[in-house]
């Protein structure tokens, strides 16, 4: 039960609905133009779609530095005012050891480590933000 | 050794196709000397970083790396030039938090913090170049050093 978004999604990344959450994978090396679209492309997603959360797979970016970091945040707080919830999934080690040291620990962002572990956390945990029938259609 | 041809390069920062490219090149010549994963992370992030502030800030510019020893160690440099307007309050310009463009103001700061060495020189009008070292293994620090 998995479809694509066509409407709006114009970045290099691919957008997949998964029942009430957006399943966004980002894969090797973002231009910043790219981010910059996804943001917007995942903004139109949410707000045409209604799904009440974001999981944003990582696990196959490489680097992230400032300016993806700020993307990330921005996604997440966007979503947070659309009244969806975002979770980044799968950040690598190295990832997190370089964000650390470059200063960059984004504390607004949720994360899990692999993205079945970010779906469980959108759908099982915290029922009142996931207005409760996530579980039913997911679980 | 590792052969120098895949190491030494001189590239253009004038687009954002460019910082992709940088990228490339920092982290293939980053394995070919040997730097372990994270710290080949540390090294392509810093680049980008740099490469970014040369693109927005300085118009753009080029990209210089060469393998560099001291002694038994040996590392990599990257030179990251410019000719726009220089840095008028470089104290100010490595302070976290401090942006002067549309980022977090991590940058310069961050990037210095993710290499061994870190030299800027900006004149205000005559452009910046930003030089950083990381080594495969730090050499040994003076005994007594910091």
């Amino acid at each position: 039960m998995s479809d694509r978004l066509q409407h709006g999604v114009t970045s290099h990344v691919p957008v997949l609905r998964l029942g009430e959450v957006l399943l966004v994978t980002l894969q090797g090396d973002l231009h910043d133009s790219d981010a910059q679209q996804l943001q917007q492309d995942i903004c139109e997603a949410v707000a045409n779609s209604g799904v009440t959360g974001v999981v944003i797979d990582i696990s196959g970016v490489e680097i992230v530095d400032s300016f993806l970091g700020r993307v990330l945040a921005e996604i997440a707080a966007n979503a947070s005012l659309l009244a969806a919830r975002t979770v980044v999934a799968g950040m690598r080690p190295a990832v997190a050891i370089t964000l650390v040291e470059l200063g960059l620990t984004l504390p607004g962002l949720r994360t899990a480590l692999t993205t079945e572990a970010a779906m469980e956390l959108l759908t099982h945990h915290d029922p009142a933000a996931g207005r409760g029938r996530l579980s039913q259609e997911l679980g | 050794m590792p052969s120098s041809t895949a190491v030494e390069a001189s590239l253009p920062i004038q687009s954002e196709m460019d910082l992709a490219w940088v990228r490339q090149h920092v982290r293939q010549a980053a394995a070919q000397l040997g730097f372990g994963l994270v710290a080949q992370t540390k090294l392509v992030t810093a680049a980008s970083e740099l490469a970014r502030n040369t693109l927005v800030h300085g118009g753009g510019g080029r990209m210089e790396s060469a393998a560099v020893t001291r002694g038994q160690a040996h590392g990599l440099r990257l030179v990251f030039s410019d000719e726009g307007p220089g840095i008028a309050d470089l104290d100010r310009a490595l302070t976290d938090g401090y942006t002067s463009g549309g980022g977090l103001g991590m940058g310069l700061g961050g990037a210095r913090r993710l290499v061994h060495e870190f030299a800027v020189d900006s004149t205000p009008g005559s452009g910046t170049k930003v030089t950083v070292v990381c080594w495969v293994t730090p050499p040994p620090r003076p005994y007594g050093g910091l």
